[in-house]
């Protein structure tokens, strides 16, 4: 039974003296609980505006996206979000930023302390919970920003390109330091990125997106077996499914560059 | 060509030269001032001389009148900056991250933003009279608006993400205003604060031109009438020390209250 359904979903912005844009056109998706779902997609496909529709930020022109089939309304804190860009509150420490939601909702002070100590040891950040955001690497806030949305406890933990603005070498360790995450906590997690290697490293099921308007051309069961780590990346299975998407988004990034 | 040079652009100078230079910079307006008056090329009723303000400066401070007219002058200029900073700041943050507070503030304070404070000043005197209301009202309306703009500004910059992630951790609308875009809003508005501290100095003459029987910009108009211009440069200067202060209390106040945002 799966934990997310989105049925026909489109999304149209009719801007002012131009033509309207449809973002995303009838798009039907399912995420079963306790699995990784990636979208992956070329820019512009309304990948981000997806992620931005099931958590509650945006609202589809039509459409259904249910949760545990309750219809989504609004944000929540069990649809816990992580941003490309660094959204870190700067002015509390990496305990307090990640304590955020549970004093939010309203838990006894030792228990928010218990679960963010565990979730920045989980992160490997014990040493900088001190610390204020300005103090950390790009990755070192991402983990932060990880930690802080896990510490809601979410029914699906969506993520919108998390490590697009690390480097390489930084995006291979949070990748497997995401992936040994979700091995021992089992969240059902959304994730987006352009990227086809973390799509496949990271993904149960790939769902690969057009470019304007926005739709998914296939989805993929990716049986690559877990626990992966970085030799994944040049086994034969892998290469097997990257010649699939790549051929799949060819000439999708050649119409999304036009 | 050297990499390390004065003449490159956006490239660092040792410590030693670059107070040298400021050093140097001072040091050049005073001795100009002296050359100009010692050397006999100004009248003293044109320009008072280094030694005639240090006069003026200790007899005045013997016997406190200069303390009378600084407070006076800081009663002043606190008050119409308090009232204007604690109306400002909380409508400024609103005004920049809801479009329904600003579409009632902005045509107000795009409009008074442009009429100069000496212009309200016949209106004021009808109005609220010749006492300290009318000089607090003028810091009032010549820091108000400004103000308005620059915090308003300051909110709209504010990163949406950061809003819309308040909202993924579970947080409603009030909590997002109050612990996220407040605090987020921190450093920029003790910035503008303390901009528009320097302007409120600035508006304190003007506060003073009608009916006053202190403060410094009192003593500076009043000195004019007898062309003691050894008073006028002491209320100059004793001006700019204390807008000086009040600069680096703010600065010291930023890295005190939000220590976070050093670096920021």
């Amino acid at each position: 039974m799966s934990l997310l359904t989105l049925k026909d979903v489109s999304v149209r912005f009719e801007p002012k003296g131009k033509p309207p844009v449809t973002a995303l056109a009838e798009v039907s998706l399912t995420v079963p609980h306790d699995t990784f779902s990636v979208l992956v997609g070329p820019s512009g496909c309304g990948k981000s505006t997806l992620l931005r529709l099931v958590a509650g930020l945006e609202e589809p022109t039509s459409g259904s996206i249910t949760l545990d089939g309750r219809p989504i309304e609004g944000p929540s804190r069990e649809r816990g979000m992580v941003f490309q860009s660094y959204t870190l509150f700067p002015w509390l420490t990496v305990r307090e930023n990640v304590m955020f939601g549970p004093k939010l909702k309203g838990l006894p002070k030792s228990e928010c302390a218990a679960i963010a100590d565990e979730l920045i040891e989980a992160v490997h950040l014990k040493d900088f919970a001190r610390s204020y955001p300005t103090e950390l690497s790009g990755g070192m806030r991402q983990r932060v920003a990880i930690a802080r949305a896990l510490a809601n406890d979410p029914r699906i933990l969506l993520m919108d390109e998390p490590f697009g603005a690390l480097d390489s070498q930084t995006r291979q360790v949070m990748q497997e330091l995401l992936l040994e995450i979700w091995q021992s906590k089992r969240k059902t997690v959304l994730f987006i990125t352009h990227d086809i290697d973390e799509a496949i490293l990271l993904g149960d099921d790939i769902h690969v997106m057009t470019a304007r308007p926005g739709r998914i051309k296939a989805s993929i069961a990716n049986t690559i077996a877990r626990p992966r780590d970085i030799d994944t990346l040049i086994s034969e299975e892998f290469m097997g499914y990257k010649r699939q998407i790549l051929s799949l988004m060819h000439n999708e990034a050649l119409k999304a560059a036009m | 060509m050297k990499t390390r040079s004065l003449f490159s652009p956006k490239t660092a100078i040792p410590r030693t030269t670059y107070v040298g230079l400021s050093v140097a910079s001072v040091l050049a307006i005073f001795g100009l001032w002296c050359l100009l008056t010692y050397g006999g090329f100004t009248p003293p009723d044109f320009l008072a001389t280094p030694g005639e303000v240090l006069a003026a400066a200790i007899h005045r401070i013997a016997n406190l009148s200069l303390f009378e007219h600084m407070a006076s002058s800081l009663e002043v200029i606190l008050s119409g900056f308090i009232l204007a900073s604690v109306l400002a700041v909380p409508i400024g943050i609103l005004m920049g991250s809801f479009p329904a507070v600003q579409a009632i503030f902005e045509p107000i304070t795009g409009f008074m933003r442009y009429i100069p404070v000496s212009a309200l000043i016949p209106l004021l005197i009808l109005w609220i009279g010749i006492g300290i209301e009318q000089k607090i009202m003028v810091i009032f309306l010549g820091t108000f608006f400004q103000q308005l703009i620059l915090i308003s500004d300051v909110s709209a910059r504010v990163s949406k993400d950061l809003i819309d992630c308040a909202f993924t951790l579970g947080a409603r609308r009030g909590q997002v205003v109050m612990r996220v875009l407040l605090p987020a809003c921190m450093p920029g508005v003790m910035d503008n604060l303390r901009v528009t501290m320097g302007w409120a100095w600035t508006y304190l003459v003007v506060a003073e031109l009608v009916a006053a029987d202190s403060g410094l910009g009192y003593m500076i108009l009043n000195a004019m009438r007898g062309l003691f211009t050894d008073v006028i440069l002491l209320g100059v200067f004793t001006i700019g020390i204390l807008g000086l202060i009040t600069d680096f209390f703010f600065k010291w106040l930023r890295q005190r209250l939000l220590p976070w945002s050093v670096n920021l």
